[in-house]
């Protein structure tokens, strides 16, 4: 209980730190008091229709990323089941980038997001299909790489391809992620799917907490195992795929969340669940608040800052994987 | 045809090309420095950038021009893209133009230094053009280009006509409305850019002075919007979809009272400094009439 209103408390404070963080500079109480304004000054646009979706995209997709990196965690029995490193991003990344050229989003707006679970979904079987029941880690970064490979090469192809100039320098989007100039019409586009994804894993904690005991133990107790691999695999791929579906793939938050929180909430992946929702949510909140400030008029990706604190985690987890097999 | 005829094209394959073509382009470019009294204008022109492309299509003599370079036939990126129709295109590489056998290449400064390079020590002249960062270059470029062409009269009368026609849209308005350029992944640009002289020849003061950019630069959203430009011009669309076109859709630019976006720049009225110029610059003039109607 604890740890749930501290981890409230430090998004909603990094919630209120990224609204008045930004390029232009706008003193604090002036942007706050902006936002209640609907009188279409420059300050009150900037609050309204810029900062204020970013924030709040930046929280979803936090929480979407974290509670998904969780629930394959918990699932797979496996620390390194992140929904970046095993391709799930770069294949929602390439739906989405599909669904753009092929300009299915102009004949209707939510196919943006639909393709985008659809590529997640076919990733999400892939790697439950390689990684076997047990999920391995060895099966499961490989069968992680190829699909990460593959679908990030289908993507620049698909991207060099387009006759429009820009859509070549768009692949560093796609692949690192960015809230850059983001507004409530990719919150209207995200949103629904990320509720509805978190849901279904929320759904999922009973039986992961089953499954910790072993899949025959979990059986005993009436798990039904197929139904939950059927939620898990929606779940996650609603979720992360309405996520890169708007913002891009935004690496490592799955991998590092669950990491840091597991022992907080005494390794229970039911805990775990909405712990890493809140802890991603401020992880991203963090991150984003970071490119605005390291470099304010670049737009650095999203996916640049989480690397360089995921990597050497990941390593580490690796590391310790190999000793516990030796 | 004879005389127009270099002879180190005759020495197309012998092996010893590249060192005849060597010297024969140094012992030129002595005698480009002494200029000699009136040679021969060049019979066999290649062009392989789309500005001199287009400068070109203006001045050469029926015949005097025998390719231009692939863009100038898309019409996002040329202003000329119909007349260009009529003739082959190439792909701006030396292989190309030197298979043209032509005695005069254009190239843009910008052009890749190998292809350049590679003309030169051919023994082909060629003749570079540099962008032109406001609208008093174009003239400099029209001169260039008549005298490259030996088309020098030409090129004069279409300076006198451009000069008069700019007077003519120019003239200093009584008040200059605050305008933004705006473009795919929020580039804006300065008073010292062609498209930023387009624009205030057209009687607008242009908001990227405010933000300290007097060349282009990013504008992000917040800051545009904060400068809260009375017009913002957008760059427009090209086909297909972007991730970095969408800041032009943003429904912040919609949603500011004070402002509006109105009309559209295409890239393909800024890129080059040819007469061709006014038409931005008579676009931009009448933008600035119908707000001032509005008013």
């Amino acid at each position: 209980m604890r740890l749930a209103i501290a981890l409230i408390l430090l998004v909603a404070t990094l919630f209120v730190i990224s609204l008045v963080v930004g390029v232009a500079a706008v003193p604090p109480g002036q942007a706050l008091s902006a936002l209640l304004s609907d009188d279409g000054t420059p300050v009150a646009v900037v609050m309204r229709d810029i900062r204020l979706p970013r924030a709040i995209l930046a929280a979803l997709i936090g929480a979407a990323l974290g509670m998904s990196g969780a629930a394959m965690q918990g699932y797979l029995r496996n620390p390194l089941a992140e929904p970046g490193l095993i391709g799930v991003s770069g294949a929602a990344a390439l739906g989405a980038v599909l669904s753009i050229q092929l300009g299915l989003n102009l004949l209707f707006p939510l196919a943006l997001p639909l393709a985008s679970l659809a590529m997640a979904v076919l990733a999400v079987l892939l790697i439950l299909l390689l990684a076997g029941p047990r999920g391995s880690s060895i099966t499961l970064i490989l069968a992680g790489i190829a699909i990460s490979a593959l679908t990030g090469a289908l993507t620049s192809l698909v991207l060099n391809l387009s006759p429009n100039p820009f859509a070549a320098a768009d692949i560093v989007f796609w692949m690192m992620g960015s809230l850059a100039d983001r507004s409530f019409l990719h919150v209207a586009l995200a949103a629904p799917f990320i509720l509805i994804g978190g849901l279904l894993m929320l759904s999922l904690a009973r039986g992961l907490d089953a499954l910790t005991l072993g899949e025959d133990a979990a059986a005993a107790m009436g798990i039904n195992l197929r139904g939950l691999r059927l939620r898990l695999v929606l779940g996650v791929a609603a979720a992360v795929g309405a996520a890169t579906a708007v913002a891009g793939a935004i690496g490592f938050v799955g991998l590092v969340v669950p990491h840091l929180l597991r022992r907080a909430v005494g390794a229970r992946p039911s805990a775990l669940l909405w712990a890493s929702a809140l802890g991603g949510a401020a992880m991203v909140l963090a991150a984003d608040i970071a490119v605005r400030l390291i470099l304010p008029d670049r737009d650095l990706k999203l996916g640049v800052l989480m690397a360089l604190v995921g990597a050497p985690l990941f390593l580490h987890l690796i590391f310790r994987t190999r000793k516990e097999m030796s | 045809m004879w005389g127009c005829v270099r002879p180190s094209k005759l020495k197309t394959g012998l092996a010893a090309l590249l060192i005849c073509g060597a010297a024969a382009a140094g012992a030129r470019a002595e005698s480009a420095s002494a200029r000699p009294p009136a040679p021969m204008p060049p019979a066999r022109v290649v062009s392989i950038n789309l500005c001199t492309d287009q400068l070109a299509l203006m001045l050469a003599a029926p015949g005097q021009l025998v390719s231009v370079s692939k863009l100038s036939h898309d019409p996002d990126s040329s202003s000329m893209a119909e007349a260009a129709q009529a003739y082959p295109t190439n792909g701006s590489g030396a292989e190309e133009a030197y298979l043209l056998a032509p005695d005069l290449v254009l190239a843009g400064t910008f052009t890749a230094p190998a292809t350049v390079d590679m003309l030169r020590t051919l023994g082909i002249r060629v003749e570079q053009f540099a962008p032109a960062n406001a609208l008093a270059d174009v003239p400099a470029r029209l001169r260039q280009m008549g005298a490259a062409l030996g088309r020098e009269a030409e090129a004069e009368a279409m300076i006198r006509a451009f000069e008069s026609d700019l007077a003519v849209l120019s003239r200093t308005p009584a008040r200059r409305p605050r305008a933004a350029l705006y473009y795919v992944n929020s580039y804006t640009v300065g008073d010292r850019t062609l498209a930023g002289d387009i624009l205030r020849a057209g009687g607008f003061a242009n908001v990227a002075a405010e933000a300290g950019l007097s060349r282009g630069g990013t504008l992000a959203l917040e800051q545009l919007i904060l400068l809260d430009p009375e017009v913002i011009i957008e760059g427009r669309d090209y086909p297909g979809q972007s991730r970095a076109e969408d800041v032009l859709h943003h429904p912040a630019l919609r949603a500011l009272t004070g402002a509006r976006v109105a009309g559209t720049l295409t890239d393909r009225d800024w890129i080059c400094g040819t007469p061709k110029v006014l038409s931005a610059v008579r676009k931009m003039r009448d933008l600035r009439l119908s707000l001032e109607a509005g008013e």
